[in-house]
This record gives structure tokens, C-alpha cells and sequence, in this order.
């Protein structure tokens, strides 16, 4: 069993990485790009047979107080087989 | 005067704070990150460095270390805590001071003399600091970029709790006299309570000719003044 954990910057707080990954990519020639917004992806393995609803809540939990920084990220967590 | 300075794997500052405190006349020591007790403390200051690698987010893991928890304490019961640079990431982290530091907006890793501009002389940490000083003193970060919501930097200036802000030579707030991008030119900022301050900057590199500039004492001798009101109003 897997935790999938996306950790992407909030719209407002500026997002320098973003901005200059937009502009290379501009510069290479690719059209059409509005924006890049970098994060981080984070994988965590979990024991087999675990309460899918507790993981959930648990998670949860860790990514508000350490795995993101709610002032200035957003997250999306995912659990799966 | 007592001056606890953390030391965390990867602090890198901390000498540094430990030998301003001392020349300045004071005695420090310092207390290991596995500590839980912060033993006859009147001061803790939070230094400088990569606190655990900067994993995950700059003080993100330091946060939860045993001696934080011992911080956390000495902070609610009114104690003076001062962040500089990764100390002040590791208060913003920990929740003792609002916003958050992210990465500098040019991506660059800034190594430099700034100018400062005390924007109140009301807290322990800047009553010293002679009215109109601007104070040169360095900094070395890479994420030092001031960020909060709007509702919090509204609170932040209806409570006064910005402390020191990016400025020219002569004082004025400009966008090219900020170095990493924070917003409101923003180098330091303290709690409600006023008990709590961080700052990017280093003052504790800027506390002797020899180095350059002298300027950083103001903030040091601020705290010495500070306690030594409170020590005199409690024998009082």
C-alpha cells in the first residue's frame, strides 16, 4: 500500500522555480505554456493489510504539520493498493 | 546574563553567536538539539545554518527536535527567543512567529553587506538601536524571502511587530535595496507578545570593527537592556 503526497506552492505566494521554467521553456520554442508551478511529489510505503480510512486521517494529519507548510502549500494526498 | 544558543547537526552560526554574546560581555553556552531542558537560560537565540540538511523545508525538521519543544515553553512563558537566518525559518516553522521564508525570487543564494531600517524601537529586541540608525550588517541565504497572507501582514503592521526592513544606504525601502524579494522589504519581524523576533540578517557577524561593521551590537545590547529592566522590576 502506497500514500501518494503532491505538494504544489499556494497561487499567491510567488513561485520563482515556476516562473523560470516557464520562461525556458518559451525560450525553446514551446508555445502555449501559461504557467509551471513546481513542487514536490513524496511516496510513502505503508504496511500491507493497513486501515485504509485511518492512513487517511493520519496522513492527513502529518501533511498539514510537517510534510507541507500551510502558509505557503497546498497538498493533495492519495492512497492506493 | 545567560544566553542559550542552539546547535542543531548543521548549525553553522552558532559560534559565531556564542562569541558576539561574550565579547559583548555576557556569557553563552550551548545547548545541544537532543536536550529537553534549556537549564538557567535569559536568553535563547536560534543561529544560523542548515539545521538537518534544510530537508524537506528550511527548519522544518528542527521544529520537532526535543529542545524546540523546551524553546516552545520558555517562549509562552515570556522568555526572549531571537531567530537569526535559519533560526528564524526554524520560529516561522515552529509556529512562534507568522509567514513563512521561501526561496530567494532570484534564486540565488545571497552573500552580502544589506542595509536595515529599525521600523520600531518598541521591543526587547531593538529599544538600543539609535533613532534614524541604519545598520549595515550581512546576510547569507538562499531562502530568506519574506511571505505571508495579506490578512497576516495587516496584523503584522496594526501590531507593529515589524521590526527591520531592506533599505538603501539612506534609509529608503526600495525594491533594489531588497535582496530576496520578501515582501514589504521585510528582514525581521517579532510576535504579539513581543517576546519572539527573527531575522535574515546576521547581527552577530556585525559586532566588531574587525569585521566590518559594528552595527549588529545595537540588537544585542537591546536584549541586554531589556533584561536588565525585567530584572530589576522583578526585584522591585
Amino acid at each position: 500500500m502506497k500514500a501518494k503526497i503532491i505538494i504544489t506552492p499556494k497561487k499567491a505566494v510567488l513561485d520563482p522555480q515556476g516562473k523560470t521554467v516557464q520562461t525556458a521553456l518559451a525560450h525553446m520554442g514551446y508555445t502555449g505554456v501559461t504557467g509551471v508551478h513546481i513542487g514536490k511529489y513524496i511516496e510513502i510505503d505503508l504496511a500491507p493489510g493497513t486501515d485504509q480510512a485511518a492512513a487517511q486521517k493520519a496522513l492527513n494529519d502529518a501533511a498539514y504539520k510537517l510534510l507541507s507548510n500551510p502558509v505557503i502549500e497546498d497538498y493533495k494526498l492519495e492512497i492506493s493498493e | 546574563m545567560n544566553f542559550s544558543v542552539l546547535q542543531f547537526p548543521a548549525s553553522n552560526c552558532d559560534q559565531d553567536a556564542v562569541h558576539a554574546v561574550r565579547l559583548l560581555g555576557h556569557s553563552a553556552r550551548l545547548v545541544w538539539h537532543k536536550d529537553a531542558t534549556l537549564g538557567d537560560t535569559d536568553v535563547v537565540i536560534v543561529p544560523g545554518g542548515f539545521s538537518y540538511g534544510d530537508y524537506l523545508r528550511c527548519g522544518a525538521i528542527a521544529r520537532f527536535s526535543p529542545v524546540m519543544q523546551a524553546v516552545k515553553q520558555f517562549a509562552d512563558n515570556g522568555g526572549l527567543v531571537l531567530g537569526i537566518c535559519n533560526g528564524f525559518q526554524v520560529l516561522t516553522e515552529a509556529g512562534l512567529l507568522p509567514g513563512a521564508l521561501i526561496r530567494n525570487r532570484d534564486l540565488q543564494f545571497h552573500c552580502e553587506n544589506i542595509f536595515l531600517k529599525t521600523a520600531t524601537n518598541d521591543s526587547p529586541f531593538t529599544s538600543k538601536i539609535p533613532s534614524g540608525k541604519i545598520l549595515r550588517v550581512p546576510i547569507a541565504h538562499g531562502e530568506g524571502c519574506y511571505y505571508a497572507d495579506k490578512e497576516t501582514l495587516d496584523r503584522l503592521e496594526a501590531h507593529r511587530q515589524v521590526l527591520w526592513q531592506y533599505c538603501d544606504a539612506t534609509g529608503n525601502l526600495t525594491d533594489t535595496a531588497n535582496p530576496n524579494g520578501a515582501l514589504q522589504n521585510i528582514a525581521g519581524i517579532c510576535n504579539e507578545k513581543r517576546n519572539v523576533a527573527g531575522l535574515m540578517p546576521h547581527p552577530e557577524r556585525a559586532c566588531e570593527p574587525l569585521l566590518g561593521s559594528d552595527d549588529g551590537k545595537w540588537i544585542f545590547e537591546s536584549i541586554f537592556a531589556a533584561l536588565k529592566n525585567k530584572t530589576v522590576a522583578q526585584a522591585a
